[in-house]
């Protein structure tokens, strides 16, 4: 039910991401996700990928610090009040996210929402039982 | 004025003379009582009685910083405990630091010298002086705190920081003399130009300054900035602290060495081979009186040159340029001493992995700002960043204790620091001391 995510640490300067999405693009990488919380020195770009041995291996080695985490996907219908389902049933439950990003399915009235929580199992449990629907890693990765 | 002008004043034969006399004295004693002294003389096949003129001293095995680790905390005190009144100790807090002690008659010997300073610089007896140094296991404060009062001025040991209350004081106390580092003397000359204090309001006339390296473009600034006139001076605290030597206010280029307290020497710091006076080498220090923690030909690491040339002010006593530069890789941050080594240790008890790492030492206003770079290795890289930022917290907690001086620590990308010839260069200075002057306060003078 987890989906891996590849973390990598950028400098807050000019061009930095642009070299991640080059190392990837040269080497077949798709993205399916990306976010990137950012401070005034540098950044966390966490993706979500195809092929993330691949893509942990190629960014390793153009120099990059590069981390694999485990994360969760939801997927709610494409429309008002979806997301606020999801996080009502996650507070209710004193469930706090560590952090969120989501994008839209492309064939389908989808959409996906990235967590991560500190307690990963207790978040899947509690979703599950609420009846909204997690995909695993190998859908996520081939959306 | 000169505070002991029958030491200061005196001919140099008789001092020579006066400097062999105490050199035996003191050889003999630290032979007898200090074992580690003993030792390095014996293996070195060297006897007290074969010191038998002031040149002799050159046979004599050198003290460095390490044997003040290796004979930690009081191995090469020459005085039982009962006898030491005061310690003091270096700011390191990894590593060990080093720890010296004073009798009461080297407390009375110190606070003369620190007179002298002061005298030099221009303080007389109806002086107010504001002493801006850490007081503490830091010798700067304790040491001039008590030249003041020997020379019978008024003396207020505010101690460091809180720039706005030294000017509240500086003003309402009437304040004539300033005491702190010559770079935080241009941190107070910013704050009265943001508060809009005048130094027509003040009353300061003179300012001594020390602990850090500084130039005569700084001194020009300071002196013009402040209303002063502003003396450099220069200590160790292994050696004794402040009062080792001092600029004349007179003459204002070189300061004096105490030479009936110490008997000095410059030598090539890679063959240890005694240079000439006038050559350029590294300072190395003999304590002739000192009874707690005697020193013989104590390796400074200082960078300076020794000349003798009649001076004004009418002291006869041989003159050293401002130290310029260290044989080690120390750097001085807002008076404090830090080697690259003590990051290191730092760093390495955070995460049990040292890290790439380089120092970066700027002037942001006219203060130092010290940052420490540190490659974001796996280990050191979070997903969260929540996570990422305590472990930053965390880093500059720990290195700015340390320290002793305030840190910021900044995260990089692996392998952008750089590196020479494959070795990390871990210190990058950008405070270039001649350049920084704006070149509009030079000008003007």
């Amino acid at each position: 039910m987890k989906v891996e995510q590849i973390s990598v640490f950028l400098e807050n300067k000019a061009g930095r991401l642009a070299e991640v999405a080059k190392i990837l693009g040269e080497n077949g990488i798709n993205i399916r996700a990306l976010s990137l919380a950012d401070t005034t020195d540098f950044g966390i770009l966490r993706l979500i990928v195809d092929d993330r041995a691949k893509a942990k291996e190629v960014l390793k080695q153009a120099g990059f610090t590069v981390g694999i985490t485990e994360v969760i996907a939801v997927e709610v219908d494409d429309q008002p009040g979806g997301l606020a389902k999801v996080l009502t049933t996650l507070a209710d439950n004193g469930l706090n996210v560590e952090y969120m990003y989501a994008f839209v399915e492309k064939s389908r009235d989808k959409a996906v929402l990235i967590f991560k929580f500190e307690n990963l199992d207790k978040a899947i449990d509690v979703l599950t039982k609420a009846g909204i629907t997690i995909l695993p890693g190998e859908k996520v990765y081939n959306l | 004025m000169i505070f002991e002008p029958e030491w200061e004043c005196m001919p140099r034969d008789e001092l020579k003379a006066l400097q062999f006399f105490r050199l035996k004295k003191q050889i003999r004693r630290v032979y007898e009582n200090v074992e580690p002294y003993r030792k390095k003389m014996d293996e070195a096949g060297i006897k007290p009685e074969d010191i038998k003129s002031l040149e002799d001293v050159r046979h004599l095995p050198f003290t460095t910083k390490d044997d003040f680790r290796e004979n930690y905390p009081y191995g090469l005190f020459a005085v039982p405990m009962e006898k030491i009144v005061r310690i003091h100790s270096s700011s390191g807090t990894t590593g060990k630091p080093t720890v010296v002690g004073y009798t009461k008659r080297d407390l009375d010997t110190w606070s003369s010298l620190t007179a002298r300073v002061l005298a030099a610089g221009g303080v007389k007896a109806k002086d107010v002086v504001q002493i801006a140094f850490g007081y503490g296991l830091f010798t700067g404060g304790f040491g001039l705190h008590y030249g003041v009062e020997k020379i019978g001025a008024s003396v207020i040991p505010v101690s460091s920081g809180q720039t706005k209350r030294q000017l509240m004081i500086m003003k309402d106390y009437g304040t004539t003399a300033i005491v702190c580092t010559p770079s935080y003397a241009l941190h107070i000359a910013e704050v009265m130009e943001e508060t809009g204090i005048s130094p027509d309001e003040l009353s300061l006339r003179v300012g001594l300054f020390g602990a850090e390296p500084w130039t005569e473009s700084m001194r020009q600034e300071i002196e013009k900035r402040l209303g002063i006139d502003a003396t450099d001076n220069y200590g160790l605290s292994e050696v004794m602290g402040p009062g080792v030597s001092g600029e004349c206010i007179e003459a204002k280029s070189g300061l004096h060495v105490f030479e009936d307290h110490f008997l000095v020497e410059v030598i090539n710091p890679e063959t240890g081979e005694v240079l000439p006076e006038g050559e350029w080498g590294e300072l190395v220090i003999t304590t002739l009186t000192k009874e707690g923690l005697p020193l013989i030909r104590y390796r400074t690491r200082d960078i300076t040159k020794l000349y003798y040339e009649e001076c004004p002010c009418g002291r006869t006593f041989i003159k050293m340029t401002k130290p310029s530069g260290r044989t080690d890789d120390m750097i001085i941050v807002r008076g404090v001493n830090i080697f690259p080594s003590q990051v290191e240790e730092a760093l390495l008890e955070i995460e049990g992995v040292a890290p790439h790492f380089q120092i970066v030492i700027d002037r942001k206003g006219y203060l130092d700002e010290l940052e420490v770079w540190v490659e974001a290795s796996e280990k050191l890289f979070f997903d969260s960043m929540r996570k990422q930022k305590e472990l930053l917290d965390r880093i500059t907690e720990h290195l700015s204790q340390a320290l002793g001086v305030k840190v910021a620590v900044k995260l990089v990308e692996p392998k952008t620091l750089e590196r020479t010839t494959g070795k990390a260069k871990r210190v990058i200075d950008k405070r270039d001391l001649p350049k920084y002057v704006p070149s509009k306060y030079l000008e003007e003078k």
